[in-house]
């Protein structure tokens, strides 16, 4: 009862988490770990869309904004993939089977999955921003027939880097999907692509006047990324990106995620490219 | 819905306060106290600087007295009413061990209903400009609204202008248009009154419970010459209709580079800008294993208000000031739909260096011929 | 031989150089084939063929002691292997490995060169084709550089 209502006054007042269960846990790569997330307060799981984010509060050491990486359509667990870069990302990438800790949200704009009926897709990820999309891949083979050509292109710095390379590799052996993967260097064992995740879209052959590029990655990815697309011939506002910034509240109070007019937390984190091209190429904004 | 306006003494003003007072709301307003005129808690009239004025300038500020015993004659000192309606430190929550597990409390809602006495037209615009950052977005702020919610506000049309107030140019004054209970304009001289007209019912009610005279015409004349005198001394002036695109079209403008030159990052002006909302969290620990979250002020001066990845994306001082200007003058509007600047002067009086943004704002539209000397001077041939 | 010209004339480096130029480079070209790990060529050596793979993929790498080699960027279908053999010194910079059963059509560089010395304007034409290539490899490689999905220093 007590729990119910407690549920009930965090989401009235969005700066007060809930409480969710740690119920599975992956490490898919050092310094990574994939959680997979259910409730202890006796209340469900939020929905949320592809492309969204929640704050998770490790107690006593704080909270950090991550994408939500799992299914949208699988209400019974949330499953999140975390990076290990500073204090709280440690903590919350530490976390064992049955701990607790604080969630907020869902928050964020979302990948466009839903208003592409009958378009070409192209998903390129780059490092870690495979979890982020990886929402949107489930949609796209979860309703295939409503989709043209499906091509998903992943970049990262090393094959001992692949997230979640099994799935990657499951995938691959489909019929209807396009998947090239690509990695900044390696060594002699490895027998796949090397190069920048660029490199791979000359090998794209989609419609363009009918085609939606959704990027994730670091900026400087997204960014060479977008230029390759458009030079395949997609227009700007066919691409759509996800923005990083500081966050705090997560509900555009702080004033901390700002990018320029944009609130990364409220009007992002997925944006679509030709509102910020300009911005992203320049200095400290 | 007008109400009929009236004229109070200084006798009048006592009774106003101990109404409000006895109405159960906590009383704030100015007060000379550290030689300046802050806010704080007002008990009686007395506590009001009655005789006081200050001289502001670029990095200047000084409170002098006056050769008369005006009650409000000086224009706004380094405190805003935001210090009220979002404290610099707020308790979000609590989370204590318990059998079961975690469990999470939050604080209750204040106990204590505010009554803001003498409240400038720049400050009601920025009072307004919070209430749609906090209240009119897609997420609520549960404790401004809280300590929002039924404020009682006694504004003050300003008797003369502050040397470094602009808010003619932003048009944010000087006579207060809306958004309070009773607004107040002193009349000094032969006689010490005050005009009071109300703006709501509840003002009108508290008016009809003091001992006044009903307002005459000439009553209502004085208070407009005396508005139309404030509006024509005002301390600086900044053109204001094309800030939103000036600003954003000059970004790499390098007056930037100029005013980082003197720029100490150092946040005043955020401290004391009243709209001004940047937050960040807190997170303590106590023994017992419980843990508290707070929200306190920030500035986006500090070096790390941006940081992400070992790094901060806003690292140079040149970033952080044109954040904080094209924030306040551009990006605000595109956010809020209006300016975040109410032309109040108080970063320009706190900066302590003398940083002016509406001179900055003439720099970048070219309407200074050459880019202030940088600290250090020239080699002494120019 | 036929197969050859086609094979040339319809590859976008060379379109439009006209029917003279293909069949010279195909009277100087030969099918290839490597197995997996076989080497096309190693750093240091002449460089004296071009190679443009038609089936397969070849990992340009560079050895450094105690490390290995290292992989920097490998090169598929309907790409080339080897766009500094109109620049002086005329030697390899890297290893060139198939990394699995690769097809490649080797175009003889030397014969190519010559030509291009007394041909200025097919020179010309030859650079203008080839340079863009290794720009947009210069580019890729200085992105590369920034180990974007490295971590946090």
């Amino acid at each position: 009862m007590a729990a119910l209502a407690e549920a009930a006054l965090a989401a009235a007042d969005p700066m007060v988490p809930r409480i969710v269960r740690v119920r599975k846990r992956t490490r898919d790569l050092p310094g990574h770990a994939t959680l997979e997330l259910v409730p202890a307060d006796g209340a469900p799981l939020p929905r949320y869309r592809p492309g969204q984010f929640t704050m998770l509060y490790a107690f006593g050491v704080g909270e950090i904004p991550v994408s939500i990486s799992g299914d949208a359509s699988d209400g019974s667990r949330l499953v999140q993939t975390v990076r290990s870069v500073g204090a709280v990302s440690e903590a919350v990438t530490q976390l064992k089977v049955g701990d607790v800790l604080g969630l907020r949200g869902p928050f964020g704009s979302a990948w466009p999955t839903e208003e592409l009926a009958g378009q070409d897709v192209v998903v390129v990820a780059g490092g870690l921003g495979l979890a982020p999309l990886r929402p949107s891949i489930y949609h796209l083979l979860a309703n295939r027939d409503r989709f043209g050509k499906v091509v998903v292109l992943y970049g990262t710095r090393g094959p001992e880097e692949i997230l979640y390379r099994r799935q990657l590799e499951t995938w691959r052996k489909r019929l209807d999907l396009q998947i090239e993967v690509t990695v900044d260097h390696a060594g002699v064992g490895w027998r796949g692509n090397v190069g920048v995740v660029t490199r791979l879209i000359p090998r794209v052959s989609v419609d363009v006047a009918n085609a939606t590029a959704l990027v994730c990655g670091p900026e400087v990815m997204m960014r060479f990324t977008a230029a390759g697309l458009h030079d395949l011939g997609l227009p700007e506002s066919s691409i759509w990106v996800s923005l990083e910034r500081n966050m705090k509240c997560a509900i555009g109070l702080c004033g901390h995620c700002q990018f320029s007019g944009l609130f990364a937390c409220k009007d992002g984190a997925v944006v679509r490219y030709d509102r910020v091209r300009r911005l992203m190429g320049m200095r400290e904004i | 819905m007008l109400h009929q306006p009236g004229v109070i003494t200084r006798d009048g003003l006592a009774a106003l306060i101990a109404a409000l007072r006895e109405d159960g709301f906590r009383v704030l307003g100015p007060t000379l106290r550290d030689e300046a005129i802050v806010y704080d808690d007002i008990e009686a009239v007395d506590d009001l600087p009655a005789g006081w004025t200050d001289r502001q300038d670029g990095g200047h500020y000084r409170v002098v007295r006056r050769d008369d015993d005006a009650v409000f004659g000086y224009a706004v000192g380094p405190h805003a009413w935001k210090q009220f309606l979002h404290p610099p430190l707020q308790q979000l929550w609590r989370a204590e061990k318990d059998a079961d597990g975690i469990r999470v409390v939050t604080p209750p809602p204040p106990a204590e209903r505010f009554a803001f006495l003498a409240v400038r037209s720049c400050e009601l615009h920025a009072i307004a400009i919070q209430d749609r950052v906090f209240l009119q977005g897609p997420y609520v702020d549960r404790h401004y609204q809280a300590r929002r919610d039924g404020v009682f506000i006694v504004a003050v049309n300003c008797g003369q202008a502050g040397g470094t107030c602009f808010c003619t140019s932003m048009n944010t004054g000087p006579r207060a248009a809306s958004g309070y209970d009773l607004a107040l304009t002193e009349f000094v001289g032969e006689t010490h009154e005050f005009l009071l007209e109300p703006g709501t019912e509840r003002g009108a009610a508290l008016l009809a419970r003091l001992p006044h005279r009903a307002a005459e015409p000439r009553d209502t004349d004085r208070a407009a010459q005396i508005s139309a005198h404030t509006a024509a001394s005002m301390g600086r002036e900044m053109r204001s209709d094309d800030l939103h695109d000036l600003l954003l079209g000059n970004l790499e403008h390098k007056r930037w580079d100029d005013v980082a030159a003197r720029c100490l990052t150092c946040g005043n002006c955020t401290q004391v800008c009243p709209t001004c909302f940047c937050t960040s969290v807190t997170d303590t620990n106590d023994l017992s294993g419980a843990t508290e979250r707070s929200k306190r002020w920030d500035s986006c001066f500090t070096t790390d208000f941006s940081y992400i990845h070992g790094g901060s994306v806003r690292a140079s001082p040149r970033s952080r000031y044109r954040q904080w200007m094209t924030h306040k003058l551009a990006t605000w509007v595109d956010q809020f739909g209006t300016s975040g600047c109410v032309g109040c002067g108080r970063c320009i009086t706190w900066c302590p260096v003398g940083i002016d943004i509406t001179e900055e704002v003439r720099a970048i539209r070219g309407d200074i011929a050459a880019p202030r000397d940088a600290p250090g001077g020239t080699d002494g041939g120019a | 031989m036929e197969g050859l010209e086609r094979i040339l004339a319809e590859h976008r480096l060379f379109a439009g150089l006209g029917q003279p130029f293909v069949e010279l480079a195909a009277g100087c070209a030969k099918n290839t084939v490597f197995r997996p790990d076989e080497y096309l060529f190693h750093a240091d050596d002449p460089a004296d063929w071009i190679y443009l793979v038609r089936h397969g993929r070849v990992a340009l790498e560079l050895a450094t002691p105690g490390r290995g080699a290292v992989q920097f960027e490998t090169v598929g279908e309907g790409e080339i292997v080897g766009l500094t053999w109109l620049l002086p010194p005329y030697r390899w910079g890297y290893d060139a490995r198939a990394t699995e059963l690769t097809r490649a059509i080797a175009l003889d560089a030397r014969c190519l060169r010559d030509k291009c010395e007394a041909d200025h304007d097919l020179g010309y034409e030859l650079l203008k084709r080839f340079l863009p290539v290794l720009v947009a490899r210069l580019q890729a490689t200085r992105l590369q550089m920034l180990d974007v999905y490295g971590r946090a220093r």
